[in-house]
């Protein structure tokens, strides 16, 4: 009881920190903060399937690029409002992540990362496939009048920044109702020891495809934010590179923490913009920060800072 | 580079409170409010800070070193005369890494964290429509040079500008003559199967069976391939005509397979010099091109009628006869794009001297500075040739060079004109508000 309190509260207060700092921060590093939110629900969406049950998906950028279509082509082809259009990005993640899902859970270990690869590609491909509809590898753009929601301007860099925070505040708070229930125990009973969790009586099966649905749905919030905040609907947000990012960004902040994937983010945002000001072999830099903090604190950021100072930390 | 190594994030909301309150001024001089910087550096010594986002690294490389080098070049002339209404150009470059999201994040810096008056550079169309929507939020001028038909399409917005090259619907629809006339009425048409080839396959087929050709087959080549040879055999046996485009790094692998299929009989070859872009077209495996067609937005090998405005640039940026760099002989330029940089700072040059531009408050006058612009005359400012900008679609139309492989170079066959390449518009940005 006193755990929930305290991450009740620690969530609170992340977001009441990501609040005030709007109006601390410069422009620039506000911008880069919306992004980052966004980016950070994304990896939120990873860290459950990855973190907490235990399950490497390589193929996730499938799930962020069909929130990001699913709402893109309805605005684009249909005429809807973006309200329309969120709702179009999540049904389309939850279909995508339930069929993707249950297929890809008849397959465990390397042969999962494979098949969750090997779907992310074909969902890219079909992309460039339809490029009557999707415009393929350039992708469209969602007109600045376009993206009004409720008389809210999402372009304005307030709007826009707030509307990433309500983002981030439901998906965090959500999260940590979640992996504090009755299933996300299940979830973590099932990463530490599936088969004592089968014996116990527990559906595994079943947990971990309602783990993959929340997880792709997550993803998909994200992918539909990312567009109708940053105004951009692009394959490229379906490439390989964009699966692998969201488990970077989940390994550096912290596999099965809550604040880890958040943390994962902006560390590795500013590991890419800091060095690549220093030299165009930045990807180098960033690769051996990735190794150092791999071999250094392996739990990642707020996994180390779980084991060494906030053993209560969600 | 010493402001951006302090981390705003060290920054207590208290010292932050203080520092607002101190003035805006001195906080942008210490770096650390940057969107206000802009506001305060109206003083004329200072520097015209030009965000150049460049493909330094990811599939655009090749192009990014050339339209870097090409840059620098342009700036380094610019300011030799005296800069832009008496103050220098400074650039700023940022490696977008060809993709869209780091491009739209690079125009974020470019604005609001290095305070750059205006930006340009962007080649590769994804970049663009990624970059483009944010440049047009932060009301920051974009001058792309990506040859893609997205700016004329009406697609963006009134901050985005192609004034220094012209775009992928232009030049095929101009070629569509000159292989009727000359190659032949049947044509199969090989292109990547995505967007940047079906603007090749829509815009070259209309326009040829305008002509009273026939597209016999389109046969699209998935981006991800590396192995080309499964493909050739969909060409039909009464094809009097290849038309060939391909971008990315198996495009040697490509041309080269092209080679094997054909042998010594093959029918009349025309493609775009994008397949073979900073390839040395003397590359063992390609002897097979001898005879065929390429177009070319800038001739690259010297021609017997070179102009001085393109031996002057050609020295300028540091390139030889052949279109390498005059150090290293391997280093093929890209030629028949990279032009469209220098032309592009001149048109901003002109633009802001027009515009009597002071600092970024004046942006919306450099715009309409440049959408007021149209004829452009071969000249030191425009080597690759006279140009046509069109203030309504924020697009500039110009010649376009047909070059035949003769004993190993390229030289020039056909030369368009300007009129060869204009279609109806199909935007009017001028009609949209700030």
């Amino acid at each position: 009881m006193k755990d929930q309190l305290l991450t009740g509260v620690f969530h609170l207060l992340i977001i009441a920190l990501m609040a005030g700092l709007y109006f601390i921060l410069p422009e620039y590093h506000s911008g880069v903060l919306a992004r980052v939110m966004v980016l950070a629900v994304y990896a939120m969406g990873y860290n459950i399937l990855f973190g907490y049950t235990g399950l490497l998906s390589l193929g996730h950028a499938l799930f962020f690029a069909t929130g990001m279509y699913g709402l893109g082509l309805a605005m684009q082809h249909l005429d809807v409002t973006p309200s329309i259009g969120i709702l179009c990005g999540l049904g389309a993640a939850v279909v995508v992540s339930a069929v993707i899902g249950f297929l890809a859970l008849r397959t465990t270990g390397v042969a999962f990362m494979i098949v969750t690869l090997m779907f992310a590609q074909a969902g890219y491909l079909i992309i460039l496939w339809l490029g009557e509809y999707t415009r393929g590898d350039e992708g469209f753009v969602i007109q600045q009048s376009q993206r009004v929601l409720n008389g809210v301007d999402l372009s304005q860099p307030d709007n826009r920044y707030f509307a990433a925070l309500i983002l981030f505040a439901i998906s965090l708070l959500l999260i940590g109702w979640v992996v504090r229930s009755g299933f996300g125990k299940t979830l973590v009973a099932i990463r530490e020891n599936e088969e004592r969790a089968r014996m116990l009586g527990y559906n595994v099966h079943r947990h971990k495809w309602l783990a993959v649905i929340i997880s792709g749905v997550l993803a998909g919030a994200a992918g539909a934010a990312y567009a109708l905040l940053f105004g951009y609907v692009g394959a490229t947000f379906a490439t390989v590179q964009y699966s692998i990012f969201p488990l970077l960004y989940v390994l550096l902040g912290g596999a099965g923490t809550t604040i880890g994937p958040l943390i994962g983010t902006v560390f590795m945002y500013y590991l890419i913009d800091l060095s690549s000001q220093i030299t165009s072999a930045y990807l180098l830099i960033a690769g051996v920060a990735l190794i150092l903090l791999t071999l250094f604190a392996p739990q990642g950021l707020a996994g180390e800072l779980r084991k060494r100072v906030f053993r209560w930390l969600p | 580079m010493s402001d951006q190594k302090k981390s705003p994030l060290n920054v207590t909301r208290r010292t932050a409170l203080k520092t607002l309150a101190a003035g805006a001024g001195g906080v942008a001089a210490a770096g650390l409010l940057p969107g206000l910087g802009g506001y305060s550096q109206l003083h004329s010594a200072e520097p015209i800070k030009i965000g150049f986002q460049v493909h330094r690294t990811g599939i655009g490389a090749a192009y990014g070193r050339w339209y870097d080098r090409t840059t620098q070049a342009c700036v380094e002339k610019i300011n030799a005369a005296g800069g832009i209404n008496g103050r220098m150009i400074e650039i700023v470059a940022e490696d977008d890494g060809t993709d869209p999201k780091r491009g739209a994040e690079v125009v974020e810096k470019f604005a609001s964290q290095h305070n750059c008056d205006v930006s340009f550079g962007t080649l590769f169309s994804h970049v663009v429509y990624g970059s483009a929507p944010r440049a047009g939020e932060l009301k920051m001028p974009y001058f792309v040079v990506s040859e893609g038909h997205h700016v004329a399409s009406g697609a963006l917005n009134r901050y985005t500008l192609q004034p220094g090259i012209t775009d992928v619907k232009s030049q095929v629809e101009a070629m569509a003559p000159f292989i009727a006339e000359n190659l032949g009425k049947k044509v199969t048409m090989i292109f990547p199967d995505f967007a940047f080839g079906h603007d090749h396959r829509d815009y070259f087929s209309a326009a040829f069976e305008a002509k009273g050709g026939t597209i016999l087959e389109k046969i699209a080549i998935p981006p991800t391939e590396t192995s080309f040879t499964k493909y050739f055999p969909k060409i039909p046996r009464d094809t009097e005509v290849i038309y060939h485009v391909m971008v990315g790094p198996a495009v040697l692998t490509f041309v080269k397979e092209m080679g094997e299929f054909f042998g010594p009989s093959k029918p009349e070859i025309f493609g775009f010099i994008d397949s073979l872009e900073a390839v040395d077209i003397a590359s063992p495996g390609l002897e097979f091109l001898e005879g065929t067609y390429f177009w070319e937005g800038n001739p690259r090998y010297v021609q017997e009628e070179q102009s001085e405005f393109d031996k002057a640039y050609r020295e300028a940026v540091g390139v030889d006869e052949n279109g390498a760099s005059v150090s290293d002989a391997k280093d093929v330029s890209t030629y028949a794009h990279m032009f469209g940089c220098w032309e592009t700072l001149h048109i901003i040059k002109r633009g802001m001297e027009a515009a009597d531009y002071k600092g970024p408050d004046d942006r919306t006058k450099l715009i309409e500075a440049v959408e007021a612009m149209s004829d452009m005359p071969h000249s030191m400012e425009h080597p690759q040739g006279a140009k046509r900008f069109n203030g309504k679609t924020h697009q500039t139309f110009g010649h376009q060079y047909i070059s035949k492989v003769t004993d190993g170079k390229l030289v020039l066959a056909h030369t368009t004109s300007i009129e060869d390449t204009l279609y109806e518009d199909e935007v009017d940005y001028t009609q949209q508000s700030f």
